[in-house]
C-alpha cells in the first residue's frame, strides 16, 4: 500500500510544474492548461487526504464514511468547467481585438 | 500484490510529471493539450487507487471528455494564431521568476517530506468500505450534507455559460466597433443572406458549368 505522503509529494510536484508553467509562458491557451494542471494537483491532494481521514465528521448526515475531499474536488471540477468555457471565450475576444494569443500583448488597459 | 501497487502508483505518477512537464515546455499548443491529456488520465488512475472510483469516473467525462475539446477547438479555431513561435521577449525575466517560484516550491516540498519521514507516518490509512467512493455513497452525500453547494454549483455553471456565449459573440450589430473590429469586419467576406436561402441556389452555384450539366442529365 502506497503511503499517503507519496501522493501528496506528487500533487505538490505538480503543482509546482503548473506554477512554472503559468509564469514562463506567454501564450494564454498554454497558460491556462497550467493553471488546469495546478487545479489537478490540488484535486489529487484533496483525494489524498480523504483516503487518509475517513472517520465520520460532526454534524455529517451521511451515515457511512466521509467523503469532504471528494466531494470538494468534484466541486472544483465544477468550477474549473466554468472557468475553462469563460477563459476560453475571453482569449477568443483578445484574439478577435488584436490577433493574438500572446498574453503580453493584450495591454489594452495600459495608461 | 504490494509490487503490483508502487509499480501501478510509480507509472502513474512519471505519466503524470511527464505530461505535466510537456504542458509547460511544448512550443506546439496541440502537444500542450495532448500532454494535459495524459496528466488528466493518469491521475484518474490515482484516483482508483485511492478507492475514488466516481471520482476518477468524472475526470475522465468532464476534463478528458469536455475541457481538452474544448481546448482543442479553439486550438483549431485559431489555426496558426494559437502557437506563438518568437516567444522570447522577456525571457529571462520570466525564466528567473519561474525559476525562483519552482525552487521554492522544490525547497518546501523536500522540507516537507524530510519532517514527515522524521516524524515516522503520520497520516493513518484507514480501511476503507466496500462502498467508499462509489457512485451510491457519494450521490448520498452530495445530495444530504452539500446539497446547498451542489445547487449553487449549478447556478455558477449556468451563468459561465451564459458569460461565455455573451463575450465570445462580440458585439454583433452595434454601431460602436473599435478601430480594430471595424478593420476585422472590412476583411471578412460578405455573405449574401438571400442567395443563401433561395432552394435552387444552394449546390448549383457551387459546380461549375459543366459539371452542373453532367448532375442534370
Amino acid at each position: 500500500m502506497i503511503p499517503v505522503e507519496y501522493y501528496v509529494s506528487l500533487s505538490a510536484l505538480l503543482f509546482v510544474i503548473g506554477g512554472v508553467g503559468f509564469l514562463v509562458r506567454r501564450n494564454v491557451l498554454v497558460a491556462l492548461m497550467s493553471i488546469e494542471v495546478m487545479l489537478n494537483a490540488a484535486n489529487l491532494a484533496l483525494v489524498a487526504f480523504n483516503r487518509s481521514h475517513l472517520a465520520r465528521g460532526v454534524g455529517q448526515t451521511y451515515a457511512g464514511q466521509s467523503h469532504t475531499g471528494q466531494v470538494l474536488a468534484f466541486f472544483i471540477i465544477a468550477a474549473e468547467a466554468a472557468e475553462v468555457a469563460v477563459g476560453l471565450a475571453i482569449v477568443l475576444a483578445l484574439y478577435r481585438l488584436r490577433r493574438t494569443v500572446r498574453s503580453d500583448e493584450a495591454d489594452l488597459l495600459r495608461n | 500484490m504490494a509490487a503490483l501497487g508502487a509499480a501501478y502508483f510509480y507509472a502513474c505518477a512519471l505519466l503524470a510529471v511527464g505530461g505535466a512537464v510537456s504542458v509547460v515546455v511544448a512550443k506546439n499548443p496541440i502537444r500542450c493539450a495532448m500532454g494535459l491529456l495524459l496528466l488528466i488520465l493518469s491521475v484518474a488512475g490515482l484516483f482508483l487507487a485511492l478507492h475514488a472510483q466516481f471520482l476518477a469516473a468524472i475526470q475522465l467525462i468532464v476534463y478528458a471528455g469536455a475541457i481538452v475539446v474544448l481546448f482543442l477547438f479553439v486550438i483549431m479555431l485559431l489555426g496558426p494564431a494559437a502557437s506563438t513561435p518568437n516567444d522570447r521577449r522577456g525571457l529571462a525575466v520570466r525564466i528567473f521568476g519561474g525559476g525562483l517560484f519552482g525552487l521554492a516550491g522544490l525547497a518546501s516540498i523536500t522540507l516537507v517530506a524530510e519532517a514527515a519521514r522524521a516524524m515516522h507516518r503520520v497520516l493513518p490509512m484507514p480501511i476503507p468500505d466496500p462502498s467508499f467512493g462509489g457512485i451510491e455513497a457519494f450521490g448520498s452525500v452530495l445530495f444530504s450534507d452539500t446539497l446547498v453547494p451542489f445547487e449553487v454549483s449549478s447556478g455558477l455553471l449556468m451563468v459561465a455559460v451564459v458569460g461565455a456565449i455573451a463575450v465570445a459573440r462580440g458585439r454583433q450589430g452595434s454601431h460602436t466597433l473599435s478601430p480594430a473590429e471595424q478593420e476585422i469586419s472590412r476583411r471578412a467576406p460578405s455573405i449574401d443572406p438571400m442567395r443563401e436561402l433561395h432552394p435552387s441556389a444552394v449546390f448549383s452555384h457551387e459546380l461549375p458549368e459543366g459539371e452542373a450539366k453532367r448532375h442534370a442529365s
